[in-house]
């Protein structure tokens, strides 16, 4: 085992995760290329909804790719950090909004 | 930002043999990337030889009054190489006595020839088709440079100009302080005569080079946003966007190095070589003219002073168009910048 988990040398070894289910592997790498394909969403704004989500999910090699992408596609430094402010908002906001359970519950057993 | 050239400043990286001793070593991880020439040579190209010459480009010195970071001429207002009017007059024959068709003026800032509007003229009087790679901030470096929007209408002058970015941050990042805000006062002017504005049949061409260790996006979707943004922002307007890669040369290779991106920037052009464009990289019809009348395959060979492999057709007085279109293309490590992705050249993408 490597003594970090994470590594930025393995990121271009990403392809490699078909060694060990071919099938299923080609099939996800075919999509992930179709669904990055401009279509009704520019590649730009496809590029930058995955930063949001990179950070959301906190994958430092998603970061790391979409952030370079982001950059290649023409979006700026505004448009990204921005993009990064409405996945922290959507994650500050499902934190939050679960607070109305919270309060539903103290109603219910509080007197 | 930079005050200076590298070769003013004295570095090993101002020396073409340098540059080509790092491009062609081992990197600090021990990393080995194929020998160009290889890579096409598995897909047939090698030795790589001209499609016949279209496109004379000249360069007519390397001074300028910007010295922006990824200059691969190494360019500033401290260059003092500069073309002469008699080696203008050699390129003049040449192109009175062949078809070649198009000539491409480039720098430095061309427009800081004391002889640059006299070689326009008389370029213009051959009936040739005439680009000028106008860095914009030029235009208003000087009041004796602000009428060149309407010399250039005169001689129907195919602008092609640097604008990395839409906004200041890019821009100046990569060209120096103020100079965004300057190029597009430069481009209202040039708009303001008719280029880049609909049937004047002037041509204002921008070229974007991103603005740091990555490659550009499709040419396609960056022009349509550029198109978007600097007409919504500025009421600008142009008519094709270029976008071209950063090689590793000179001060784009100093940067690389400088801030660790070397060996992945190198990385990626090497994974991203693309066999259609290597066989439309833009050396196969172009010849390059140095300030001093040396012969080169193109602007990058003239940077790492590798004259071309025609003997005895080594100069523009020596000049020789069968000798030169038979030629064997001088190719080093730096030519994945022009092979990888859709390709990239002076026109932009290849591919
Ligand atoms: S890139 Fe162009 S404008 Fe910038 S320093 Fe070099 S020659 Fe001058
Ligand atoms: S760097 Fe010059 S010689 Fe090399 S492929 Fe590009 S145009 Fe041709």
């Amino acid at each position: 085992m490597e003594n970090s988990y994470y590594n930025p040398a393995d990121l271009p070894k990403f392809g490699s995760i078909t060694d060990l289910q071919p099938e299923m592997g080609k099939k996800f790498f075919s999509y992930y290329a179709e669904v990055f394909k401009e279509g009704a969403l520019t590649e730009r704004e496809k590029s930058l909804i995955a930063l949001a989500v990179a950070h959301a999910v906190q994958c430092p090699y998603c970061i790391d790719a979409y952030t370079t992408d982001s950059l290649e596609k023409g979006a700026d430094e505004n448009q990204m950090m921005e993009a990064i402010h409405v996945a922290a908002a959507i994650k500050g906001g499902a934190t939050l909004v679960h607070g109305v359970q919270m309060m539903n519950k103290i109603k219910e057993v509080s007197m | 930002m930079l005050k200076k050239s590298l070769q003013a400043q004295a570095l090993p990286l101002a020396t073409p043999e340098f540059q080509l001793t790092v491009l062609n070593q081992r990197s600090n991880s021990g990393k080995e990337f194929p020998f160009f020439g290889e890579k096409l040579a598995q897909h047939e190209l090698f030795p790589l030889k001209p499609t016949g010459i279209q496109i004379f480009q000249v360069n007519v010195g390397k001074m300028c009054n910007q010295i922006c970071r990824h200059c691969h001429v190494d360019a500033g207002p401290d260059r003092k190489e500069i073309m002469t009017r008699e080696t203008m007059l050699e390129c003049l024959v040449i192109l009175a006595t062949t078809s070649i068709d198009t000539v491409d003026i480039t720098g430095g800032a061309p427009e800081m020839n004391p002889d640059f509007r006299w070689f326009v003229e008389e370029i213009s009087k051959l009936g040739k088709k005439i680009m000028v790679r106008c860095n914009l901030t030029i235009l208003l470096a000087n009041p004796k440079y602000y009428d060149l929007p309407e010399f250039f209408k005169a001689h129907n002058v195919h602008v092609v100009s640097s604008l990395p970015y839409f906004a200041a941050s890019r821009t100046d990042a990569q060209r120096g302080e103020g100079v965004f805000e300057k190029s597009i006062k430069a481009l209202q002017m040039l708009n303001a005569v008719g280029y880049g504005q609909e049937n004047s049949g002037l041509q204002l061409d921008l070229v974007y080079n991103p603005a740091g260790a990555f490659l550009p996006g499709s040419q396609s979707s960056l022009e349509k946003e550029f198109k978007r943004r600097l007409k919504t922002g500025y009421h600008i307007e142009f008519n094709n966007l270029l976008a071209i890669t950063n090689l590793p040369v000179s001060r784009f290779l100093d940067y690389l190095l400088e801030s660790r991106n070397y060996e992945a920037y190198m990385e990626k052009l090497v994974n991203a070589f693309n066999p259609i464009a290597a066989a439309k990289v833009m050396c196969r019809n172009t010849i390059s003219v140095g300030w001093d009348g040396f012969l080169y395959d193109c602007d990058f060979n003239q940077m790492l002073d590798l004259k071309v492999a025609a003997k005895h057709s080594q100069h523009i007085r020596d000049f020789d168009l069968e000798k030169l279109s038979t030629r064997h293309i001088v190719l080093n490590q730096h030519c994945y910048g022009c092979t990888a992705g859709a390709g990239s050249s002076c026109g932009g993408e290849t591919v």
